[in-house]
């Protein structure tokens, strides 16, 4: 982990083993995952052992231990986006992708997550692509979404089969 | 801005903030909260501060961005002012417009205003459309008058009066008395006497006391604390920091969700302001009284939302409850009395202590008083977040303010509560949004989450979904939520495989009862409602999927297969362009077929089509 971005998150937090969440969010915020060498530094930083650490980490769901493909694909499966057919959409990514939720490509480009609830029920079912929402998305929007990413990553698409 | 050392020192400060917002020539309160920049609020904000640049208007027109205005599915939305004209599904296209024509020349632009879909005619004010004019908005009516990040216009419309009003004239005792007279009830779904906690915890031993606002919502379907939140922070700080005085604590804690990112953005920026005007810190406006908060973001964990394991995330460790012998208003955060409050419950602390407890409890049914704010959202025409006097029937939510449903397909359910409520029939909405009543019927009002299922919804599906999400949360800690949630789970995904057995439903029940009873937490206690209330009010469902194997709606894949129809199908190839499993075959303008091996039954090719060819048998 560079030095620079990890002294600014440990700023006042030193020493106080209460902070472990907090710091484990912006580590992941600015890491894509905590890895095993950032919860070593965490430990002897707050005073806390890495075995606590690796618990609290795998505990929460906002914390990922292994790193995220290039772009983040989050399906809202919270109640009013299932009714509204979020399942219809996880199909189409994991068709799509032919990777399963938490799951990163084999070419590190995407990576599936699946969330419970991002708070924009109305307009269901909710998308969010490297943190940029989509509302009432349809499977052939996603289809087009991810389309476009790829494009925008590689010369031809293995994925589209247009 | 400098700190404000009395209650004079802020009236004046209120007068001054007033008087500058009256000078304004007109004001645009455009929504920017989660739902409206979902739907591209931010390219109009941008467009509009542009216009009003160019026409020299930047400074005599206030453009205000705001918390949720409720009318989600409408967004992005502005009111503008004078007049109270509503403009919906705005895009940055309008703004020279809005500004040219509205603004300047006070012209409605009729093709912005909102078409009732009942009577096809154009609204033109806030006041007379349907949705707004059936709800009783006392929190929610000051979101649109407030920028979040804004102390000055929380200041402007009478904020932190409530607050001066309690340091110089009332007691802790007798801002404990209020409360507890108003008779408000936790928000949060437990429905818990808010005043009995906080006379419980002020009379706790102990120097050191806390005060926690849970801004968790980890129910989905739910969000009305993050629109509260989110929209107007300084009111739930005002809530904290009287509450505060009368518990006796000094510090408090904000534990917000981390997808949130807005609302913890919005409560980041309101707890500097307030400290650099000293209504946050020591000494608060002369009084003696010091009181400051803390914002922790969590980490994703629905059972943080019950109060011992939110402690232990606000500790910094894993989010498990603890049995509650001794409760937490004595024995919480790091041991110390604690009182935990959701955010809903803080912000109608403020309105308590300024208008009585008299007036709160004038609203409301017997057992539950106040309003309520509603998640209103599924398969209804207009969803988004609905405040109501507690006790309003449902049907007048579904109806007269959602508008029915969505689809023209008959309404079926409602699923109040979240995962630890349930689902009532159609032929139960005449029962009141109030506490008691709908915990007697086997669901519960909740946080508010209110999804509205039609016809296409499979009910033992909607449990199973219930059951996959728990099984999910459950942290793991006791055996009756851990294994009792694996059980049931294994039960119905064997009906909504076809492999059900009669019997099973009554296993089902005697495990969801076992559970309710044996239990640690919250969750545990209501994780089997999900199940029961479907048993209990869709029971024909079940036994469909178990004698004939077959699903009513047409959901569980294990029971359906897709065709088809070869006298309707065109050969438009919309059905094989959208399948993501290659399982739709045929030449263009030919009829097409769809393979059963490769099927995984999605549903998409049905959802897709548009000449209805694509039968689920």
């Amino acid at each position: 982990m560079p030095d620079a971005s990890f002294s600014s998150i440990m700023e006042g937090r030193r020493s106080q083993p209460h902070q472990l969440i907090e710091v484990l969010q912006d580590v992941q915020s600015q890491h894509g995952f905590i890895s095993e060498d950032a919860m070593k530094t965490i430990s002897s930083e707050l005073g806390v052992s890495l075995m606590e650490i690796y618990r609290v980490a795998s505990f929460y769901k906002a914390f990922s231990l292994t790193p995220c493909g290039k772009n983040v694909i989050t399906i809202c499966t919270g109640t009013a986006c299932h009714v509204r057919g979020a399942n219809q959409i996880l199909s189409q990514a994991v068709g799509q992708l032919e990777i399963e939720p938490g799951e990163t490509s084999d070419d590190g480009l995407f990576t599936i997550k699946q969330v419970n609830c991002l708070g924009a029920c109305a307009l269901g079912p909710i998308v969010t692509e490297n943190g940029d929402s989509h509302h009432h998305m349809s499977p052939g929007r996603l289809r087009r979404l991810v389309k476009s990413l790829y494009k925008a990553d590689t010369e031809d698409s293995p994925h589209d089969k247009d | 801005m400098t700190r404000i050392n009395s209650t004079v020192d802020l009236e004046a400060m209120r007068r001054g903030f007033a008087k500058d917002r009256k000078e304004y020539q007109a004001t645009i309160a455009l929504c920017g909260g989660t739902g409206c920049k979902v739907s591209r609020a931010q390219p109009v904000i941008d467009a509009l501060k542009e216009e009003l640049i160019t026409h020299g208007l930047d400074k005599r027109v206030c453009l205000r961005v705001t918390g949720c205005h409720g009318f989600c599915e409408q967004g992005p939305l502005m009111i503008i002012e004078p007049g109270n004209i509503f403009y919906c599904h705005v895009s940055a296209d309008d703004a020279p417009d809005i500004i040219n024509k509205t603004i300047r020349e006070g012209e409605v632009i009729e093709r912005l205003l909102y078409t009732d879909p009942l009577s096809a005619k154009r609204i033109r004010t806030v006041s007379e459309i349907p949705f707004y004019r059936e709800q009783n908005r006392s929190l929610l009516s000051q979101n649109p008058l407030v920028d979040p990040c804004s102390i000055e216009d929380y200041i402007a419309i009478g904020g932190y009066r409530a607050l001066t009003k309690t340091l110089s004239e009332i007691s802790p005792e007798s801002v404990v008395r209020e409360i507890m007279d108003s008779g408000l009830r936790g928000r949060g779904g437990g429905g818990f006497p808010t005043g009995r906690k906080w006379a419980q915890c002020r009379e706790a031993p102990g120097d050191e006391k806390y005060v926690i606002c849970n801004a968790d919502e980890g129910d989905p379907g739910a969000y009305m604390d993050r629109c509260v939140l989110e929209g107007n922070p300084h009111l739930v700080l005002e809530g904290m920091l009287i509450g505060a005085w009368a518990i006796g604590a000094t510090q408090g804690y904000v534990y917000v969700r981390n997808e949130y990112p807005l609302a913890v953005e919005h409560v980041r920026v309101a707890v500097k302001q307030a400290r650099k005007l000293g209504l946050l810190g020591n000494n608060i406006l002369g009084s003696g009284f010091s009181f400051d908060v803390e914002i922790a973001r969590g980490g994703g964990a629905f059972v943080c939302g019950e109060s011992t394991a939110l402690m232990a995330s606000l500790e910094g460790k894993v989010g498990e409850p603890r049995a509650k012998d001794v409760h937490t208003v004595v024995d919480g955060l790091w041991h110390k009395p604690t009182t935990l409050n959701n955010v809903e419950t803080w912000a109608n602390v403020p309105f308590i202590i300024q208008k009585g407890a008299a007036w709160f409890s004038s609203m409301g049914s017997k057992g539950s008083k106040g309003t309520k704010i509603l998640a209103l959202t599924g398969h209804i025409k207009n969803t988004g977040l609905v405040e109501v006097e507690m006790g309003t029937p449902i049907e007048k939510v579904v109806f007269d303010i959602g508008g029915g449903a969505a689809n023209g397909k008959p309404i079926k359910a409602i699923q109040t509560g979240g995962p630890s409520g349930g689902c009532l029939p159609a032929d139960k909405f005449y029962l009141p949004v109030d506490f008691d009543t709908l915990t007697e019927a086997g669901s519960m009002v909740g946080s508010g989450g209110m999804v509205v299922m039609d016809e296409s919804t499979c009910m033992v599906d909607v449990a199973k979904y219930f059951l996959t999400f728990l099984q999910d949360e459950s942290c793991g800690k006791c055996a009756p939520c851990r294994l009792g949630i694996d059980r049931m789970l294994e039960i119905i995904t064997d009906i909504t495989n076809g492999d059900g057995d009669p019997k099973q439903l009554g296993l089902l029940e005697d495990l969801g009862y076992t559970m309710s009873e044996t239990a640690l937490c919250g969750l545990g206690k209501t994780a089997a409602n999900p199940v029961l209330s479907t048993l209990r009010y869709f029971r024909e469902e079940y036994e469909t999927h178990i004698d004939e194997k077959r699903c009513p709606a047409g959901v569980c894949q294990a029971l359906i297969t897709f065709t088809i129809d070869p006298e309707t199908c065109n050969g438009c190839g919309a059905c094989k362009r959208e399948c993501p499993h290659n399982a739709v075959v045929g030449k263009k303008k030919a009829v097409h077929s769809i393979d059963l091996d490769l099927c995984q039954k999605c549903g998409i090719c049905r959802s897709e089509c548009k000449f209805d060819a694509v039968n689920v048998n």
